[in-house]
């Protein structure tokens, strides 16, 4: 463990890796936050594989393999594939999933067109092209790391700057055009600060996985909090865990990629987060479930009594537990409840059979039926 | 055959049999299971790989729709929790399931033949050299006879199910009312998708699949107004990118899957502009004609008010339209010019006159409104 600590901040590769993965899942987690409120969580995938064209074009046209030139390529055709998408499902009836389906396939399947024709050039230097098909966090350095932090942090600084925009743009963009602000601009900002964030993921992760790097760390947050910036917080931290998680991992187990890794975190992030988190997790709303059933149950054996009870002279008049079986508006034997009944001292046992209500018990089962009925039955 | 031709065939075969399928996918909305499957089945190949150690045991089939119909039901699981939107739960289920395919063949397939490149992206120029042999005689290549099956297994199955599969895609409600167990089948489509997407993997590589599966149906969409037109025309469409793509691959030397996939996009994007009444093209026309058509109406009513009234002189020059209307110049210029085309008004130095015709039109324009 000590050694890992050490390796962590004296091993150059591994402190490459661990830091760019970390910046890219603070960035590519924050924006997640707003696709997944504005229900664009594909769109990150849609994204990434429209990239790619970019990619070769950029190499194509410049011949050069710099992360710099490689990136603008990807983004300018990560960006002009969400445009398209944003214009087929304005103006036509193609639906949203459909646009997606075309432009990432068509995209991707246009620049393994032009991937394919580099290689086959005679003397084309094309070697590490297609690193960014799979990711190859390995081959991070230090520039690429600094890149990632310049970019990431225009990001973020925007996202700050226009918190108050993009908050109102994922919850009510209607609202928003009503307020006089550029609705249409703003989306663009949005979308352009997503393509940023994917296409700098692009190397690291690779086009397959970067999706999941976006929308994962998003999902699992939006468990945990109702509030945007605790969510968009807390998505990027989850992000930035997973991206360290994933490349002290892989380096610890050889031939173990990367970029995979990150993503099986991320995922096991979001299991956890769907089971345990408070309030909405799964665990925690089967809990809800079951107090609530015992206080209903609880409640209808006591109504029970006491509407027994109230045909005789006293409200404390006793009454067999097999009346109350088949009386009872609840599912089952009522045996299990007058047990709970009498460790609350709301109803007690006068003989084998017949229970009978306490005072304390007469008085929660009047304020039951006032409550429910606003009076006696 | 020569393989150019049998190459052609497998594309034109894997083409049909991705769109098949695909246009359900299209209508019912969730074209990007398609996607979602098919990266997820990468496990089960590696899975299905391990056990029998050779890529073309029927096996691989039955490991990969496995591992289809298992996103299908966690994708479904997550959504059904209600703490996931749907494409928030497709977008964490297929990185999660296609990464743990990766790290299967990183760990254990490292010196053996399967690529993760040739699963995502296939060969298709290669297909021709592997076949299947019975009894010492050729019958084809092993990717023609398997596609074949495929195709045939997608043609029953939508031809028996052709009444069902229409009712849930159009009112699922409806169909669930009736007893057609909407669920059932949507598993039954998805392990439809999934085979498909498995048997063209090695053809055409598995993104390429969301391409056939998507585009084509998308293209018809915009054409048709029917479930069987629509059928018909993806069908089409899909051969002819299948066909059209082996000719630009085999002109620029590169990859025929890649080039079918983009000629089904271009395929689109000539629809999407061009299509009668529901392109690009014809609805900017129409509601520019419409715009027109009411600039027209607004015209003569206001000449029409002001006619003969000691105000015409100011109020039916051409400049005042501008300020009582509130057009911009180039509209109320248009407006104007169509006006004058049409025969509804006469321009006599700066003022605008009405005909005859134009009056009539202003009257029945107003009972219009």
């Amino acid at each position: 463990m000590i050694d890992l600590l050490v390796d962590l901040f004296s091993d150059y590769t591994l402190r490459t890796v661990a830091l760019g993965s970390a910046l890219l899942g603070i960035t590519a987690g924050s924006l997640g936050g707003f696709a997944l409120l504005r229900q664009q969580s594909l769109l990150g995938d849609a994204i990434s594989h429209a990239a790619l064209p970019g990619i070769a074009i950029a190499f194509l046209i410049t011949g050069s393999k710099a992360p710099l030139v490689l990136i603008l390529g990807a983004g300018i055709a990560g960006w002009i594939g969400a445009a398209l998408i944003s214009v087929v499902t304005t103006r036509t009836r193609i639906k949203y999933d459909s646009a997606l389906g075309i432009m990432l396939s068509v995209f991707f399947g246009f620049g393994l067109v032009l991937l394919t024709y580099i290689q086959r050039q005679p003397n084309a230097n094309q070697a590490g092209l297609d690193s960014f098909l799979f990711g190859q966090a390995a081959a991070l350095v230090e520039q690429d790391v600094l890149l990632i932090f310049v970019i990431g942090s225009a990001v973020m600084v925007l996202i700050t700057l226009f918190w108050k925009e993009f908050k109102l743009l994922s919850f009510d963009p209607d609202f928003l055009g009503t307020l006089a602000y550029p609705v249409r601009l703003l989306d663009y900002l949005l979308t352009t600060l997503f393509v940023v964030a994917i296409v700098i993921g692009l190397q690291t992760v690779g086009v397959v996985l970067m999706s999941a790097m976006i929308i994962a760390p998003a999902a699992a947050a939006r468990q945990w909090t109702d509030r945007l910036g605790r969510m968009i917080a807390l998505a990027g931290l989850f992000g930035a865990v997973s991206g360290v998680g994933g490349a002290v991992t892989s380096s610890l187990i050889p031939s173990l990629p990367t970029g995979p890794t990150i993503v099986l975190i991320v995922s096991g992030i979001v299991l956890v987060s769907l089971l345990f988190a408070p309030n909405r997790g799964l665990v925690f709303r089967r809990i809800r479930d079951w107090q609530a059933g015992k206080r209903l149950r609880v409640d209808a054996v006591l109504v029970d009594l006491y509407t027994l009870a109230s045909q005789h002279s006293s409200a404390e008049y006793p009454h067999s537990e097999r009346v109350l079986d088949v009386m009872s508006t609840i599912s089952g034997p009522a045996h299990r409840t007058l047990k709970v009944l009498k460790d609350l001292d709301l109803a007690k046992p006068i003989d084998s059979t017949k229970w009978s209500l306490t005072p304390e018990g007469v008085r929660r089962a009047e304020r039951v039926l006032k409550r429910q009925f606003g009076g006696t039955p | 055959m020569s393989p150019s031709f049998e190459i052609q065939l497998i594309a034109v075969v894997v083409a049909i049999s991705c769109a098949l399928p695909g246009v359900f996918l299209v209508l019912q909305r969730m074209s990007m299971m398609s996607d979602a499957i098919s990266h997820a089945i990468l496990p089960g190949i590696v899975v299905a790989f391990f056990l029998t150690g050779n890529l073309s045991s029927p096996l691989i089939i039955l490991g990969a729709a496995a591992a289809g119909l298992l996103t299908v039901a966690l994708v479904e699981l997550l959504r059904k929790t209600g703490l996931l939107k749907e494409d928030a739960a497709i977008g964490i289920v297929f990185p999660a399931l296609f990464s743990v395919g990766v790290i299967l063949i990183a760990q254990y397939a490292g010196d053996v033949h399967l690529d993760i490149d040739a699963v995502l992206l296939g060969e298709l120029a290669f297909a021709p050299f592997d076949r299947i042999t019975l009894g010492g005689t050729d019958i084809g290549p092993r990717a023609l006879i398997v596609m074949g099956v495929i195709l045939v297994v997608n043609i029953v199955f939508i031809s028996v199910f052709f009444k069902e599969l229409k009712l849930i895609s159009f009112d699922r409600a409806l169909a669930g009312a009736l007893g057609f167990a909407p669920a059932l089948l949507h598993y039954f489509l998805m392990g439809l998708v999934s085979i498909t997407a498995v048997g063209a993997f090695d053809a055409v590589g598995s993104i390429l699949v969301v391409a056939l599966m998507v585009a084509p149906p998308a293209s018809a969409y915009l054409l048709t107004d029917g479930l069987k037109p629509m059928i018909v025309v993806s069908v089409a469409i899909g051969a002819v990118s299948a066909i059209t793509g082996y000719w630009v691959a085999h002109w620029l030397d590169a990859s025929i899957a890649g080039a079918m996939a983009s000629m089904s996009g271009v395929l689109f994007l000539s629809i999407l502009i061009a299509a009668p009444q529901r392109g690009l093209w014809s609805v900017w026309r129409r509601k520019s004609n419409q715009t027109l058509l009411f600039g027209r109406k607004m015209l003569v009513i206001h000449l029409y008010n002001h006619e003969g009234l000691p105000e015409a002189q100011l109020e039916c020059r051409m400049d005042h339209l501008e300020d009582h209307l509130r057009w911009d110049h180039s509209f109320a210029s248009r407006a104007i010019r169509s006006s004058l085309q049409n025969h509804y008004i006469v321009q006599q130095g700066p003022l605008l006159i009405l005909t005859e015709s134009g009056r009539d039109f202003a009257r029945s324009s107003l009972v219009d409104l």
